[in-house]
């Protein structure tokens, strides 16, 4: 179970997680948290894809103000089935079930997570799920949008069920793996793997964990009685049975909202790792990166009000609520400045992951700041329901997430694999990616200032310019992707090997070979330091150069 | 990994010890109960907000259920929170036996609770209470009615199904008593069998007021 000396030996580490078994049963019944990790993989990008060309297609449509290529269903339905793909089956469990079920084990020094079987219950969780909802989206397509207010969502002639049960059991999958990791981090951690010396990514992805613990299950709950509405005309929800919609919008947004911060902190965790990997720099600010992340997950717990400014509630709630979503932006901005930080004097290399890294640094400043804006009242009631809304949650949530989630893929991709990626094709695919962005979604931002509402099928004809545009900027954008995955397919049978450590990272995962060896470590690690203490290794260094001193 | 894997049949590969495994699994088990109360937690917000904007109706509408149903319930339900503790409490004594007995008794309790429930609801059919748009009882016709009873029937039909899922859970700890998997020294899975347990009452404990106290 040694990897090959040499760096880049055509030797490939063996026996390793992917290679040591190779039957269909053994990937299936699998209890290593890295197979999971590697079919969460396979099942998220699918739902990624399917969520991208939904929306590559009902931007056609809006090249032109009237009538075009889809009629109104459709296209309600599509952006539908794109919001509840991309939110349910990509966002929420890409970095956590991906990423998370990979590495929070190996850089805590542990062999598994702390319950294996419910780990794979979770991805079959997911999976059926997944597939309840989408065939219940195509079969007779829900057209309420990801949001799924009542009483429409209770009275509308499209089945709505399965996707609610859908979504229902997808929730489920993510309490599994919030409980898992909870508890693997209380009780798994290595010898000297101490609270305050956990890699960063690992304290974004135990505050990720507590919000699915403690969100989840009203999502669920309220799901259900959505669903239960539409299928026995109960009128939980329906003022016309004496119900009250208000009451589904705060219990939706006391789950969606903290649901942001599920899809955000595990990247942010992500951009900790890469950018002091990347700058060859101790983390700086190591405590404040890791408590701003529990005071986002706590704080995000507080702001769900800010969703119903316009629903009728008081002037005091709504300058309450606020108050507190502002306060998320203190605590973002504690890790902003701390990243730059990490930079500052750093000797930065810039490398596709820690692209994403600018990526994400710009998109989200961008999105965050919009989001003070729209968190104040005043200016909320004209943007609300508009594209200005839109385009905010879409630099946070592809902005930064899926930003944190590519620079996880490509930093993790020589770990998770064996080989590398082509470092050109990464950069080229990231300028893709990044410009495509912008010309897709600031016109949205114009446009929702100029009174576009959101999920309107039909505009009035000056607004026309800049939908053309952002529908352009979609397709720089799903260029982009299919660029990335075409290399990265390419890498799996091509890419150069990797060996251990092919980024001279001192993330503790890098430790192990590539790919990973089937238990994680030989033997149980024993950890001294915190992650990425480059400090050392330049003190070491100095030492074996000037004194010639050998000892490590 | 380390020798003592195969010195001790319950430990898993991947934890070092046993304590460490049992820590664990009571800790998931905590998280876990406390995911399950929040799932609860929606419908009880649900009520409360309903019960502010219809309070007469709901004290109303609350007298029309049977206050002896969910009393003897409740008693039933305590009973066999004790039954549970003291069925761990012979397992660690070493009594095999009486631990059965008492996993057994509790079982028996949970589906008396069931039984009594269904008369219940039978009862409630046929004067006419049933949920939302279906409610039909003569005496109460007042806006917000059904809404208490679509409330009353939603919550006590899933406290309903985690009696079941607790049920099952209990059955399957007397099956690993029974066959020795579950001893003295290793009592983690019916530990976490009694807490589940233990939830479903407590569950009911809250539910037994706000549903058929209300004044
Ligand atoms: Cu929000």
């Amino acid at each position: 179970m040694r990897p090959s000396s040499e760096p880049n030996s055509p030797v490939y580490h063996q026996p390793n997680y992917l290679g040591h078994e190779t039957s269909v049963r053994s990937w299936l019944l699998t209890h290593d948290h890295k197979r999971i990790a590697i079919m969460f993989l396979g099942g998220v990008l699918t739902a990624f894809f399917a969520g991208g060309v939904f929306a590559l297609v009902l931007r056609i449509k809006l090249l032109v103000p009237g009538k075009f290529f889809i009629s109104a269903l459709a296209y309600n339905r599509l952006f539908t089935l794109h919001g509840v793909t991309m939110v349910f089956l990509f966002l929420v469990p890409a970095v956590p079930s991906v990423f998370g079920n990979f590495f929070l084990p190996i850089m805590i020094g542990a062999q598994d997570v702390a319950f294996p079987r419910l780990n794979l219950l979770s991805f079959y969780l997911y999976v059926t799920g997944a597939a309840i909802a989408l065939f219940g989206m195509i079969w007779n397509g829900a057209d309420t949008g990801w949001t799924f207010y009542t009483p429409y969502s209770t009275t509308t002639p499209t089945d709505i069920v399965p996707v609610l049960l859908g979504v229902f059991l997808v929730g489920f999958s993510s309490i599994v793996t919030g409980v898992n990791f909870i508890v693997t981090v209380h009780t798994l951690r290595a010898p000297g793997m101490t609270w305050m010396r956990l890699p960063l990514f690992v304290w974004g992805s135990y505050a990720t964990a507590v919000v699915q613990v403690v969100a989840t299950p009203v999502l669920g709950m309220t799901v259900l009685l959505v669903a239960v509405e539409h299928a026995f005309d109960f009128g939980i929800f329906d003022p016309a049975r004496g119900g009250d919609p208000v009451l589904f919008e705060h219990l939706f947004w006391f789950y969606s909202h903290p649901a942001v911060y599920i899809m955000i902190l595990p990247a942010m965790g992500v951009i900790s790792e890469v950018v002091a990997c990347f700058s060859r720099k101790n983390p700086f600010g190591y405590e404040a990166i890791a408590f701003s992340s529990l005071g986002i997950g706590f704080v995000g717990f507080l702001t769900w009000g800010h969703h119903l400014f316009v629903s009728g509630q008081s002037t005091f709630d709504a300058g309450v609520f606020g108050v507190l979503s502002m306060l998320v932006a203190v605590f973002s901005a504690i890790k902003v400045f701390n990243w730059v930080g990490i930079m500052y004097k750093g000797s930065v290399s810039f490398k596709t992951p820690l692209a994403y890294v600018f990526g994400f640094l710009f998109l989200f400043v961008f999105g965050g700041m919009t989001g003070v804006a729209l968190a104040t009242v005043l200016l909320d009631v004209p943007w609300h329901d508009t594209y200005f809304v839109v385009a905010h949650f879409h630099f946070i949530m592809v902005g930064a997430s899926l930003m944190g989630f590519l620079a996880a893929l490509h930093y993790w991709f020589p770990k998770m694999f064996g080989r590398m990626y082509p470092e050109r094709f990464g950069i080229a695919a990231f300028f893709l990616v990044f410009l495509g962005f912008l010309v897709t979604f600031i016109p949205q931002f114009l446009l929702g200032n100029a009174g576009m509402p959101r999920r309107y099928y039909e505009y009035p004809a000056h607004f026309q310019p800049l939908h053309v545009v952002s529908t352009v900027g979609s397709w720089l954008l799903g260029l982009g992707f299919l660029l990335i995955l075409a290399y990265l397919v390419w890498s799996l049978r091509w890419g150069e090997i990797a060996g251990p450590n092919p980024w001279g990272s001192e993330g503790f995962e890098w430790r192990t070979p590539s790919p990973v060896g089937p238990e994680n470590y030989d033997e149980t690690p024993v950890f001294t330091h915190r992650p990425h203490a480059y400090d050392l290794v330049e003190a070491a260094e100095y030492r074996r150069r000037e004194l010639g001193d050998e000892r490590d | 990994m380390t020798e003592a894997t195969h010195l001790e049949p319950h430990l898993a590969h991947h934890y070092q010890s046993l304590a460490q495994q049992t820590h664990a699994a009571r800790l998931g088990m905590w998280v876990f109960l406390g995911s399950e109360a929040l799932l609860f937690a929606a419908l009880f917000t649900g009520l409360t907000v309903y019960r502010t904007l219809n309070g007469s109706v709901f004290a109303l509408a609350s007298q029309h259920l049977s206050v002896a149903f969910g009393t003897a319930n409740t008693f039933v339900l305590i009973t066999s929170s004790f039954t549970v503790v003291l069925s761990l409490h012979f397992l660690q004594a070493g009594r095999k036996g009486l631990s059965l007995f008492f996993l057994v008794f509790t079982i028996a309790l949970a589906c008396a609770f069931l039984t009594i429930k269904a008369f219940e609801w039978l009862h409630d059919f046929s004067e006419g209470i049933f949920p939302g748009p279906y409610y039909a009882q003569k005496e109460l016709q007042l806006p917000g009615a059904a809404m208490f009873y679509t409330f009353y029937y939603l919550m006590t039909g899933l406290h309903g199904l985690h009696v079941v899922a607790g049920m099952g859970v209990l059955a399957w700890c007397t099956g690993l008593v029974a066959r020795g998997d579950c001893h003295a020294g290793y009592e983690t899975p019916l530990e976490l069998g009694a807490m589940y347990w233990h939830l479903v009452d407590i569950i009911w404990i809250f539910l037994y007021p706000l549903l058929y106290l209300i004044t």
